[in-house]
């Protein structure tokens, strides 16, 4: 009894402490507005370089300027930007689709499907992921080049398909997948194709969201591997077109920025439009 | 008959359960395991890629690495900025975590937003735009300039000291809110009302992080400093595209000096390379090891 009327005095009291709350709060605020200027200061400032001329930018000018499009003539003069975007998209986008259709389909015949044998097999495919890009890299390069894959989609996509990490975030998340259901829809004469394609695929959505955007990303992010195997130019990413923008000696920066920002629009819109899945897709297997 | 019907109906389901996982299964062989093995089977050779054979010593690419000054360098490198960056990184992600869970926060999605906006850049695209804000002639310098902080323009990237130091900002300004993501999560996992359990026990902020927070997160802390761990020991686009490793070589990552070594200019030592890729393969089994350690005290 003392105690619900103690209770009850300290939550009128907290409600009358709504402005003292807020007080204690504001160094909090100071701190977050701080942090979260210098988090989003970089990429506006990128933004407005990529309207302003190489002397402007120099010059420290960060308000935008108008010389967005003369950038956008000069990048398209240097550099095949049509085409580097075209390759990102055509890599990133198959490397997605595929790499959802293989690592899904594992990791629904390992949580699923799973016995003592199968278990085993997952725990050494996890010893995948202690193997760093580097120690494969000059392995992987022969293999690409005896057979004559160098600047094709595949050179770009074979390695990272199948992952362990996206097959440990598929096994993981179906945990719950209903197992009763798909044993009813098996007792109706679904087959074990029409289980995964029309049970298993529209239950488990979000988390093709989720690891779809993080494949994304990553492939339109790649660097070191794209470098060592797309060495055509025809075949080059975008980071790759702007790394190679930065390497001149004289950098035009307006330039630059407006390539900057052409590799950086995509992941820009799917970080805004899909931030939870996103978010979701980091932290993936880890529940 | 009704018992070997679901017999087969069984071994039928258990079959297809195989077929499911080997397209995945085998692509990771051909991708990772074959590939380790033949690299290590190379990094015990010598010579050009087009005629390598067996080295003499055949540790002879291994016992060449501690007499490459530059190697050791590169090496020295890398733990510097995992030293420097990974407790930084990881503190302050942290602490963003813990205010950003606290409910009579105002605007939570706008800052949250904010903070983990670097993430939706490549590593190639905020490498350069750190390269440009740093220049002699970028926006830093001029504002420093004009603050009347730096009398002349300064080099920063040209100085071996501060290209580190630019580094490290670069790095942990492009990761602090990826790890805060999994902070947050670890955090919504914690019944709220401990929190404010301890707020009416009369704790104040820095108390309920150390006593509450932290203890309660530390599977998460000790996951995300291991991912940090591995990704600094494998860093490459940032010591490529905001220093190319100068000046001198001396911002070097150990991956970019392989990659120079096996993939440069009219280098190809494919032998030597892999011997060196084997060091960091080594230093991530040893940290995969403990991750699993520490995984298995979770459960």
């Amino acid at each position: 009894m003392t105690n619900t009327a103690e209770t009850h005095a300290l939550v009128q009291r907290e409600k009358g402490k709504k402005h003292m709350i807020q007080r204690r709060l504001i160094p909090a605020y100071i701190f977050l507005i701080i942090i979260s200027f210098i988090s989003v200061f970089p990429l506006l400032w990128m933004i407005s370089a990529a309207t302003n001329t190489s002397l402007d930018v120099a010059r420290g000018k960060i308000m935008f300027g108008t010389y967005a499009m003369q950038n956008f003539k000069n990048l398209i003069a240097s550099q095949n930007l049509a085409g580097a975007m075209g390759n990102s998209f055509l890599y990133a986008i198959v490397q997605t689709v595929i790499s959802m259709f293989v690592c899904s389909l594992a990791g629904f015949g390992f949580e699923l499907y799973h016995d003592k044998n199968k278990d085993r097999l997952f725990s050494i495919l996890l010893l995948a992921m202690m193997v760093p890009q580097v120690a494969t890299m000059v392995p992987l390069f022969k293999m690409m080049s005896r057979a004559g894959l160098l600047n094709s989609v595949w050179a770009f996509i074979l390695p990272s398909i199948s992952t362990p990490f996206l097959i440990m975030m598929f096994r993981q998340n179906s945990r719950n997948f209903p197992n009763d259901l798909m044993q009813a829809a098996r007792i109706d004469g679904l087959s074990e194709t029409g289980i995964f394609f029309r049970m298993y695929v529209p239950i488990m959505k979000s988390t093709y969201a989720a690891a779809a955007v993080i494949t994304f990303m990553n492939a339109w992010n790649a660097y070191m591997w794209p470098k060592v195997v797309m060495t055509d130019n025809r075949a080059q990413t975008m980071p790759m077109l702007i790394a190679n923008i930065a390497s001149g000696y004289s950098i035009d920066y307006g330039m630059l920025m407006m390539g900057v920002l052409f590799c950086s629009i995509p992941t820009m819109i799917v970080f805004f439009v899909l931030q939870k899945q996103f978010a979701e897709g980091i932290t993936g297997a880890v529940k | 008959m009704k018992n070997e019907k679901s017999g087969s109906l069984m071994a039928k389901q258990r079959r297809a359960g195989w077929y499911y996982l080997m397209p995945g299964t085998v692509l990771i062989t051909i991708m990772s395991f074959i590939p380790i093995i033949n690299g290590f089977l190379t990094s015990l050779k010598t010579g050009s890629s087009a005629n390598m054979k067996w080295a003499s010593p055949l540790t002879y690419n291994y016992t060449r690495m501690f007499k490459d000054a530059l190697f050791l360098r590169s090496m020295g490198n890398t733990f510097l900025y995992l030293v420097v960056e990974v407790p930084i990184m990881l503190i302050l992600a942290i602490l963003l975590a813990q205010l950003l869970n606290n409910h009579d926060l105002k605007f939570k999605g706008f800052f949250r937003t904010c903070v983990f906006l670097p993430c939706a850049t490549s590593l190639v695209s905020y490498s350069l735009i750190f390269k440009s804000l740093f220049a002699t002639d970028g926006l830093v310098n001029t504002v420093l300039c004009k603050l009347g902080i730096l009398q002349t323009h300064y080099n920063f990237l040209g100085n071996p000291t501060s290209a580190k130091i630019i580094i490290i900002l670069a790095l942990i300004w492009r990761w602090t809110g990826y790890n805060m993501v999994f902070f947050l999560a670890g955090l919504q996992n914690i019944d709220y009302s401990v929190y404010e359990a301890a707020k009416i026990d009369g704790a104040n902020g820095w108390q309920t992080f150390w006593k509450i927070t932290v203890p309660l997160l530390m599977p998460t802390i000790v996951m995300t400093a291991i991912m940090s761990i591995n990704g600094t020991l494998q860093l490459f686009d940032e010591s490529v595209n905001l220093t190319n490793g100068g000046p001198a070589n001396a911002t070097i990552t150990m991956s970019h000096y392989i990659y120079n070594n096996s993939m440069g200019q009219g280098v190809a030592n494919f032998g030597y390379a892999s011997a060196l890729s084997f060091v960091i393969f080594v230093m991530v089994a040893i940290l995969s090891f403990i991750s699993m350690k520490a995984g298995d005290k979770r459960d």
